[in-house]
């Protein structure tokens, strides 16, 4: 069976680096989104000192763990999205008509590479914020970041499959659903305490957002939540990604025994 | 022994169709509306139909794609989509508007990575590549990427593709759409050959009637979703009373008002000189011909069976 995935990534990686020039292009031609996440910390804090009571250098680790986070699940299955363009065209036919399951077959065969690169940048860019932030770390903090790491990106992952399945029952879905997944992911970068509301309640709790980004990054910090949540919420990612998991899978499996083909 | 078998199989699919100027309505097209089949191990099936009668909504439902809206189907024995992995390794499918190889690969390589997705052992693998290179002459183009090939060749792929994994089932969808005339010949001669083994059940859906009629003995015709004939071609015509044609030459004009029994004027061409007449069914030609030697001197005779394509026509009309 591994050998079967690997050969689906294997023609995959065959067919993009026929096109040489090209890959090496797209290789760098990703990592401005990280960039621009830490310059945007940086302009906000050239305004105010603290933010929902956070330091610069701890609000900097939060918004590149969920930068990296997210980066590794768009990596891993970002790409799912592209399942719109298999179900208006009808291609997904031949998805399915192979011996594999759908997803992974869908993610192997459209595994961006190019977005390696950007993977890679955003992991540097987090261990130099936990380096500036002076976390000291200890075998459990160090289990902390791996669960957590895990965890978030499991969560964001199911996001991503979530949104993409929306595409069998609403061809024309567009970018409606990823709105949520790429609102999601801004909201974690962020103190909770910076949010107010419904909107708060919403995101953090609901949803879970605050626990792949926010809660962990505390722990790893070593500070309370100013808002009173006990100390374990930290280590809430798996937790909370196993719901997210299961969810996005069940609706992948309704879909696409809702998926209608083309005319031929 | 039965190897795909289907009761009361149906397929509904709502569209949104334009009513008024910005009013959409929402209709039910029961695209696949109650097919009962039954197809034994070895048979070569053709599944025949007017462009939308259903025949290729039916095939998805065979092979797992699509999810039937209601009855039942058994495909070797699977339940096409709840086990659509398991049946996948049984069947093979070419699907004639899609593609199963890799765009930018060369044939050579998709076949490779076809070996690995179908877990096939690499003796059966090489047994069965060199007998389609042999039949589908592959070797010219083997190493060119697919999206270099012509839709002849690729066609030639893309049956090789599906036979890799010695499929117990052959699910073939208008494989010669588009075809030209030589690479049309190519695929039914290799589509023969393949049926003559009696290994593979053949299930083949077309709207070009000269793909089957000589590829397949038997006969399903569909249209709007409901299977309006299931035999051998020979009953399709008796049934339809589909008529022999008789051409006759004369020396001299027939004259004008002829008429026999069991015959009706169909054509009168070269002055008098050449009629065609149809005969209706369980009528012998001797009585005609008796008749027209009767009316004017015979010099030549020819006899034509009843085409398909009449005969469905004739259906499609009904
Ligand atoms: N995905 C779909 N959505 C809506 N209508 C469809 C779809 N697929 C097929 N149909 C309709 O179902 C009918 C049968 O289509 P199809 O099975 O492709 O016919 P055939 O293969 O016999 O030409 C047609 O009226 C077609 O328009
Ligand atoms: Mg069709």
């Amino acid at each position: 069976m591994a050998r079967a995935y690997w050969a689906l990534f294997a023609g995959q990686f065959r067919s993009v680096t026929a096109y040489r020039a090209s890959f090496a292009v797209e290789l760098f031609s990703n990592l401005g989104v990280i960039v621009f996440d830490v310059l945007a910390v940086l302009v906000l804090f050239s305004v105010t000192r603290t933010l929902g009571g956070f330091t610069v250098r701890e609000v900097l680790v939060m918004v590149s763990l969920t930068a990296c986070t997210f980066a590794l699940a768009d990596l891993a299955v970002g790409n799912i999205e592209r399942v719109k363009t298999y179900v208006r065209s009808g291609r997904l036919d031949t998805v399915l008509l192979r011996p594999l399951g759908a997803l992974p077959q869908l993610l192997l065969m459209d595994m961006p590479l190019k977005k390696v690169s950007r993977s890679l940048f955003a992991l540097a860019v987090l261990a130099v914020a936990l380096h500036l932030a002076g976390v000291t770390w200890t075998p459990a903090r160090a289990a902390l970041l791996a669960a957590t790491v895990a965890g978030a990106v499991t969560f964001f992952g199911a996001f991503f499959v979530a949104g993409a399945s929306v595409a069998f029952w609403w061809v024309e879905s567009g970018e409606l659903a990823n709105s949520v997944t790429y609102g999601g992911r801004e909201f974690a970068g962020y103190p909770v305490p910076v949010f107010e509301g419904w909107f708060r309640n919403t995101f953090a709790y609901g949803l879970g957002f605050a626990f792949v980004g926010y809660h962990p990054a505390l722990a790893l910090l070593g500070r309370a939540d100013p808002l009173g949540l006990p100390a374990w919420s930290g280590w809430a990612a798996p937790l909370v990604a196993l719901p997210a998991a299961g969810a996005a899978a069940a609706v992948w499996r309704l879909g696409i025994r809702h998926y209608r083909s083309t005319g031929s | 022994m039965t190897i795909i078998s289907a009761a009361g199989l149906r397929k509904d699919f709502t569209v949104r169709v334009k009513a008024g100027r910005l009013r959409r309505e929402r209709r039910t097209v029961s695209a696949v509306d109650g097919v009962d089949l039954a197809v034994e191990r070895g048979e070569m099936l053709g599944y025949i139909g007017p462009n939308g009668a259903g025949k290729s909504t039916t095939l998805k439902m065979l092979t797992g794609v699509l999810a039937p809206t209601a009855g039942e189907v058994r495909v070797c024995g699977l339940t096409p989509v709840a086990q659509r992995t398991r049946l996948a390794l049984r069947i093979g499918v070419v699907f004639g508007q899609r593609s199963q190889l890799w765009w930018d690969l060369p044939l050579r390589e998709s076949f490779g990575l076809l070996r690995h997705i179908y877990r096939v052992p690499s003796a059966d693998h090489a047994a069965r590549l060199r007998r389609c290179r042999a039949l589908l002459e592959l070797d010219a183009f083997l190493d060119t990427p697919v999206r270099q090939l012509s839709l002849g060749q690729r066609m030639r792929g893309e049956l090789t593709a599906a036979l890799l994994h010695g499929p117990e089932v052959l699910f073939l969808d208008e494989p010669t759409i588009g075809l030209d005339v030589v690479s049309k010949q190519a695929v039914r001669g290799f589509l023969a050959e393949l049926g003559a083994t009696g290994d593979v059940t053949l299930v083949l859906t077309t709207h070009d009637l000269a793909d089957i009629e000589r590829l397949c003995r038997r006969l399903v015709v569909v249209d709007h979703g409901r299977v309006v004939h299931d035999g051998t071609i020979e009953e399709l015509h008796g049934r339809y009373g589909s008529r022999r044609v008789l051409v006759a030459d004369l020396d001299a004009p027939l004259p004008a008002g002829f008429a026999v029994a069991g015959a009706t004027v169909e054509a009168v061409e070269a002055d008098g000189h050449r009629v065609q007449l149809s005969l209706d069914g369980g009528v012998g030609a001797g009585t005609v011909v008796a008749a027209l030697a009767g009316a004017a001197p015979l010099r030549d005779l020819s006899v034509r069976e009843p085409a398909i394509e009449d005969v469905v026509a004739r259906l499609y009309r009904s």
